[in-house]
C-alpha cells in the first residue's frame, strides 16, 4: 500500500517533465500531419489516391456518427477478444508451466498454430460462428493467445532458483508455491505479452470484418474503398489508430499500478 | 565487545540440543564428485564455518544438509535425538532473496505464509525491531539499502525459529563496516543455535566460528577444525585470531613469505 518512491525527487522530476509528456504527443502527431501533406504535395497525388489531411479531417466531422456507430462494433470486439485472448493463453501457461507432460504435448500445438496464417482462418471462423461479433472475438483473441501463452509460460518458467530453494526450506506446498511466488514473479512477463497483445488485438477485428461482417470499421473501409471514398477508408483508419493507442495507453497505465514492485515502474521518465 | 546493536535479546531461549552427524557424503556433477567419503558433524548449539576458496564445492556441502542438492548424492545425516533434519533448517543465502512484490515485514512472514500457517505479526515486528528494522516494516524490498535487505534476510531466517540455521556467504555482498555490524548481529541473534556458515573470509570465519573448517581439492576434502577461543563475535585484532588467520590461509594454499605474521 505504501507508494513511498521518495515523492520529492518524484516530484521535481514531474515538473520538469510535465511539459514535455504533454508536447510529446502533440508533436508527432503534428508532424505525421505535415509529412502526410508534404506528400500530397510533392506527389501532387489525386484525391481518390491520397486524399490532403484537411479532406479526411472534413469526413471525420461530417460522417462522425456513422464512423462511431462501426467504431462501437470494432471496439467492443477488440476489448472482448483482448480479455477472451488472455484468459485463454493464462489457462494454458499455468498448467504447461506446472506440468511438463502439459508442456510437451501443448507447444507443439501452440507451435503448429502459429504456422497457420490468421487471414487464411478468418473465412473458416466467419463460416463457423456467423457475420456477427463473435468470429470477430475469436480472431482478435487467438491472435493475442499467443503472445500471452508465450510470455507468461516463459515467466512461471523462470522463477529465481534462490526463492525457490528458500520455499522449500521453510516447506512450502505445490499450491502455495505458485500462489506467493511463481504467479506473483511472472507478473512482469505477462503483463509485456499482455501489452504486446494490446497492440495487435485491433487487428484480428478489422481482418474479422473484412472477410465477412455488416458491421464495424473493417467493414466501413472496404466498402469505402469500394467506392473509391479514400477520405473515409483515411478516416478509419485514424479512429483505429487513436483508439489502439488509447488503450495501449489504459492498459499500461492499469498494469504499472498493479505492479508498482516492478523495477521499471519505479522510475517513471527520466 | 563493542557493539551498535544492543536490543533486547532473544532466541538463546531455546537452544539446540542435538548434533548433526554427516558421514560418507558424496555429490556429483556431470560424473565428477564434487566431494566423497567425506564427514562432518555439527556440535549442538555451535557455530560451525566452512571455508574454501570458490568453486570448490562449500555451498553444496551447506546445501546438502539443507536437503537442496539434486541429481548424483549419497550420504547420510543423522541426528543425534534421532528426528530427522528435514524441516528443522532455515537458510540464508548471499542473496537476501526478499520478494519485491511484499513489503519487509511481510516478507518476514513468508514461511507461515508458505505452510498455510496464520502469521506472527507480532513476533515479526519484535525481530524486526531487533535487526535494526523497526521503521522499515512497511517499505518494499527495492527501497533499502544491501545492508538493510540482508538484515530483512537474517530477521526471516530468525523468524522461522529452526534449530539449526544454515548461512551461505549471506555477509559477502556488503561493504566492510555494514558486514562487521551484521556479523556482531548475527552472532547475538543466533547464539544456542547450531548454524553452518560458508565464507570465502576467514576473519569472519574465525570472528564468528567457534570451529573453522577449511574445504579444499577436488574432489574437496576438509581439513581438521581450528577452534578459536573466546565468545563470538570475536576481535579480529587478536594476535592469537591473526596466527589463526595465518594457519587458515595456509591451508587455503597460500605461500607463506617472509614477511608475513
Amino acid at each position: 500500500m505504501s507508494t513511498q518512491n521518495n515523492p520529492h525527487t518524484n516530484k521535481k522530476a514531474l515538473s520538469e517533465h510535465r511539459w514535455l509528456i504533454l508536447a510529446r504527443p502533440l508533436i508527432i502527431i503534428i508532424a505525421l500531419i505535415a509529412t502526410w501533406q508534404l506528400l500530397v504535395i510533392v506527389t501532387s497525388a489525386p484525391k481518390y489516391m491520397l486524399p490532403p489531411p484537411a479532406d479526411v479531417w472534413h469526413t471525420l466531422i461530417a460522417r462522425h456518427a456513422v464512423l462511431l456507430d462501426h467504431a462501437k462494433y470494432t471496439i467492443a470486439e477488440t476489448v472482448i477478444g483482448l480479455f477472451a485472448g488472455a484468459a485463454l493463453g493464462t489457462l494454458a501457461a499455468i498448467p504447461m508451466a506446472l506440468f511438463s507432460p502439459v508442456r510437451f504435448w501443448l507447444m507443439p500445438i501452440l507451435l503448429v498454430s502459429q504456422a497457420i496464417p490468421f487471414f487464411a482462418l478468418a473465412p473458416l471462423l466467419v463460416l463457423w460462428l456467423g457475420f456477427g461479433l463473435a468470429s470477430k472475438i475469436a480472431m482478435a483473441a487467438l491472435i493475442i493467445f499467443f503472445p500471452v501463452t508465450v510470455a507468461f509460460f516463459d515467466g512461471l518458467s523462470r522463477t529465481e532458483t534462490g526463492w525457490l530453494d528458500l520455499a522449500r526450506t521453510m516447506g512450502a506446498g505445490r499450491w502455495r508455491l505458485l500462489t506467493h511466488i511463481r504467479l506473483p514473479a511472472a507478473l512482469p512477463a505477462f503483463a509485456s505479452g499482455f501489452r504486446v497483445a494490446t497492440a495487435v488485438a485491433p487487428i484480428g477485428a478489422v481482418i474479422g470484418e473484412w472477410v465477412g461482417s455488416s458491421h464495424g470499421l473493417g467493414y466501413l473501409m472496404l466498402h469505402a474503398n469500394a467506392r473509391v471514398q479514400i477520405d473515409m477508408v483515411f478516416a478509419c483508419l485514424l479512429i483505429l489508430c487513436a483508439f489502439s493507442i488509447t488503450q495501449y495507453f489504459i492498459v499500461d497505465r492499469v498494469l504499472r499500478a498493479a505492479l508498482p514492485w516492478q523495477p521499471d515502474s519505479l522510475k517513471p521518465v527520466r | 565487545m563493542r557493539s551498535t546493536e544492543y536490543a533486547p535479546q532473544m532466541a538463546q531461549n531455546n537452544p539446540t540440543r542435538f548434533d548433526i552427524a554427516l558421514r560418507a557424503a558424496r555429490v556429483a556433477f556431470n560424473g565428477v564428485d564434487i566431494f566423497h567419503d567425506l564427514d562432518l558433524t555439527l556440535q549442538e548449539g555451535s557455530f560451525t564455518c566452512l571455508l574454501g576458496p570458490s568453486g570448490v564445492g562449500k555451498s553444496t556441502l551447506l546445501r546438502y544438509f539443507a536437503g537442496l542438492v539434486e541429481g548424483d548424492v549419497s550420504g547420510t545425516i543423522t541426528c543425534s535425538d534421532n528426528i530427522a533434519l528435514d524441516g528443522r533448517v532455515a537458510y540464508m543465502a548471499q542473496q537476501d532473496l526478499l520478494l519485491p512484490w511484499r513489503s519487509v515485514l511481510e516478507n518476514v512472514v513468508l514461511g507461515a505464509v508458505l505452510r498455510d500457517e496464520k502469521p506472527d505479526y507480532e513476533k515479526a515486528s519484535h525481530l524486526l525491531t531487533e535487526v535494526g528494522l523497526r521503521d522499515a516494516a512497511n517499505l518494499r524490498p527495492a527501497e533499502l539499502s544491501g545492508g538493510m535487505k540482508q538484515r530483512a534476510a537474517l530477521a526471516r531466517t530468525l523468524m522461522e525459529d529452526r534449530p539449526v540455521v544454515l548461512m551461505d556467504e549471506p555477509f559477502s555482498a556488503l561493504d566492510p563496516l555494514n558486514r562487521l555490524r551484521l556479523q556482531e548481529l548475527a552472532a547475538r541473534v543466533l547464539r544456542g543455535k547450531t548454524v553452518l556458515l560458508v565464507t570465502h573470509d576467514p576473519l569472519e570465519a574465525l570472528r564468528l566460528g567457534d570451529r573453522v573448517h577449511v574445504l579444499t581439492g577436488s574432489p574437496a576434502r576438509l581439513q581438521d577444525a581450528i577452534t578459536p577461543k573466546g565468545q563470538s563475535p570475536r576481535n579480529i585484532a587478536d594476535p592469537e585470531i591473526l596466527a589463526q588467520q595465518a594457519e587458515l590461509l595456509g591451508q587455503l594454499g597460500a605461500e607463506r613469505s617472509e614477511g608475513a605474521a
